[in-house]
């Protein structure tokens, strides 16, 4: 068998073409953009011309490492897909760019994961797994020496519980499938399983063999760095340390802003998560509700079980008439699908805001450009 | 216990034949990229426009006939493309069908509706709705895979790169994907030599743990490697005047039978999409 990862079979997360919905491709492509332009800009300045050839040859060698099979207990073997050691070697920012690039080059050419869902399975294994190796690789070693031998077991667990919880995120986004995508008969569209049975099936294989792989090849990677060459995992302290003793970037224009315009970008996506919460929220209704024999049943119970009043309220239905939204229910008339009409809302909706600030910024830069010409 | 000895001594081997594997397709699809067929005959952004919008319409179609109907002209495109459909069963039908045939599997039984086969011990029954959802998701998978290899195979890796530029990839990620293909088969035969001359160097059996020991200090070696390797072919390529800047030659033309080819591949596309919404 050519493909690499195959002989794995259901302990692989690489899902494939048709199992996502496009609204879930989309929105998964959507939320790894901003991390990718994050990873790239940072790892950009750090390296600077350095960039093109290592991010080459790093996302080369996580290309090659997905190929080995390592050993585990018990007699199987798996196959690791590398993110622990590369979050822990080069520092969770290029291993998302190095990781991404190489399964890029797996589902292009291998076609191992598919083009559609390329996004979702970057999202997981890349992005998702960079940082939690990161984050547990840090807190397990602590301020250890490079060569302590926890260091080590922090690689380990780092690669461990980063497959794991990009495991758990593959999981997610198959078992959500079904939920919101069924055909006129019921029948589900895309991934058949709901999440009661898509976690437990994944977590199983990869709590145990995928995992483990993982574990050994982070765990192993450093073990031996540490006995043949400490400066390679000292480098990304000192590539810290470097970027700490840098002149501190212009704290004003879009290099300062970058962050909050990506955090809205990311907030702007996740809108349509209203949809999922049950009932309706507290306070928040209509007029018309107050005659809706459903809706009093909910109000009644989320109001402490008291009955609202059995008419609607008179000054509630007369404001009620003064304004309607262009957009009401988040959903302008013409867009059938709910989450989408959120996105688009929360687009339409930060764009106003934006506007009129800078209207009032524009406004009071006029009047401040005129200044200094009229005191010379 | 022996079966699992069996399994550890085969680890080594397995590795191997997963490098041999993989450099004997890529081998393969340069030659098959040399070969006078309709696809290998199109400019490759031609490829790419025409080929990329029916890989995503074939995974996300929610009619059967449709994906069924996009097979068809997948093979067909194969054919006329002298792609092998032997090559292309084993390759690709075959590994997409182990992977998605064992998830789809269970939806058979599992999904409500109209029993139409019951098991003979198990007492579960197969449901018309079951086998229609496994059937689909199965089909829509080998068809996007069936695009995606048949654009790659047609096309060389480095035309396909710079043909990427009209998706408007920005240079540097051409260029990286590129480098990044290009030392994919360095640190591969580095490996495949390392673990030749580890096989070579042992007699007898290794247990589990030394197996993995080996296996881990050869990552180890290859990300050594790969670093020192980044910074040598970072001073060759400053010393040959590069600054950080990346340009690459446009040398592609459209004749009119890119246009033409264009032209029904957009029209199947549009037809597809239309009916498979």
């Amino acid at each position: 068998m050519i493909w690499p990862a195959y002989d794995v079979g259901l302990l692989r997360m690489h899902i494939p073409d048709g199992y996502l919905s496009p609204s879930t491709c989309a929105v998964l492509y959507g939320t790894a953009i901003p991390f990718w332009y994050v990873a790239f800009a940072r790892v950009k300045r750090l390296l600077n011309t350095r960039l093109v050839p290592l991010l080459a040859m790093v996302s080369a060698f996580c290309f090659v490492i997905m190929m080995f099979n390592v050993p585990l207990p018990g007699g199987t073997t798996g196959h690791a897909v590398g993110v622990g050691a590369a979050t822990v070697v080069l520092g969770p920012w290029a291993s998302m760019l190095a990781v991404s690039i190489a399964l890029l080059i797996q589902a292009v050419f291998f076609g191992d994961g598919g083009i559609t869902t390329l996004g979702a399975n970057c999202f997981n294994m890349a992005i998702v797994g960079s940082i939690v190796a990161h984050l547990v690789y840090r807190a397990a070693a602590g301020r250890t020496a490079i060569t302590s031998s926890r260091r080590v077991l922090a690689a380990g667990l780092a690669g461990y519980a980063a497959i794991n919880v990009a495991a758990l995120f593959a999981a997610c986004e198959l078992g959500i499938q079904p939920l919101f995508f069924r055909d006129a008969s019921g029948a589900p569209l895309y991934a058949p399983y709901a999440l009661h049975i898509a976690i437990p099936a994944m977590m199983l294989g990869h709590l145990t063999f995928a995992g483990l792989a993982e574990l050994f090849v982070s765990g192993g990677v450093v073990a031996y760095l540490q006995r043949t060459n400490p400066a390679l995992l000292g480098q990304r302290s000192s590539a810290r340390t470097d970027e700490a003793a840098r002149p501190p970037a212009a704290t004003t224009g879009w290099r300062a802003t970058r962050p909050l315009w990506i955090r809205l970008a990311l907030l702007m996506l996740l809108t349509p998560l209203g949809i999922l919460a049950a009932g309706t929220a507290w306070g928040e209704w209509g007029a018309r509700d107050f005659s809706d024999p459903q809706m009093r049943q909910q109000i009644t119970a989320a109001s402490g079980n008291i009955a609202p009043p059995s008419q609607q309220p008179r000054g509630l239905a007369r404001l009620s008439s003064l304004w309607s939204a262009p957009f009401p229910q988040y959903a302008p008339p013409f867009v059938r699908r709910p989450a989408f009409g959120y996105v688009m809302s929360a687009v339409f909706g930060s764009g106003l805001i934006l506007g009129f600030f800078l209207l009032i910024v524009w406004m009071a830069g006029g009047r401040e450009a005129e200044a200094p010409t009229t005191s010379a | 216990m022996t079966r699992g000895r069996e399994n550890l001594r085969g680890v080594v081997e397995r590795t191997l034949a997963s490098f041999v594997d993989a450099l004997e397709h890529a081998f393969y699809a340069e030659e098959l990229a040399k070969e006078n067929g309709v696809l290998q005959k199109l400019d490759p952004r031609v490829k790419i426009v025409a080929i990329l919008p029916l890989i995503l319409i074939a995974a996300l179609a929610r009619r059967l006939w449709v994906v069924a109907a996009l097979f068809v002209i997948a093979v067909a495109v194969a054919m006329l493309s002298k792609v092998p459909l032997r090559m292309l069963a084993k390759r690709v039908w075959l590994s997409v069908l182990t992977f998605t045939g064992l998830i789809s599997l269970p939806a058979l039984f599992l999904t409500p509706g109209q029993a139409i086969y019951t098991l003979p011990f198990f007492g579960r029954s197969v449901t018309a709705q079951g086998l229609r959802i496994g059937v689909c998701l199965i089909m829509r998978a080998e068809t996007a895979a069936t695009f995606s290899v048949l654009l790659v195979l047609c096309t060389p890796w480095s035309s396909l790169l710079k043909a990427l530029r009209v998706l408007r990839l920005p240079i540097v990620l051409v260029v990286i994907l590129g480098m990044t293909y290009r030392y994919i088969f360095l640190l591969l035969r580095n490996a495949h030599d390392m673990f030749k001359s580890r096989k070579s160097r042992t007699v007898g059996r290794l247990d589990g743990r030394e197996q993995r020991r080996a296996a881990t200090a050869s990552a180890g070696v290859l990300i050594s490697k790969t670093q020192q390797l980044s910074g040598e072919v970072y001073l060759a390529m400053r010393s040959r005047g590069f600054q950080g800047e990346v340009y690459v030659l446009d040398e592609f033309r459209t004749g009119w039978f890119d246009w033409v080819m264009l032209a029904v591949f957009v029209t199947v596309a549009i037809l597809a999409f239309w009916f498979g919404r």
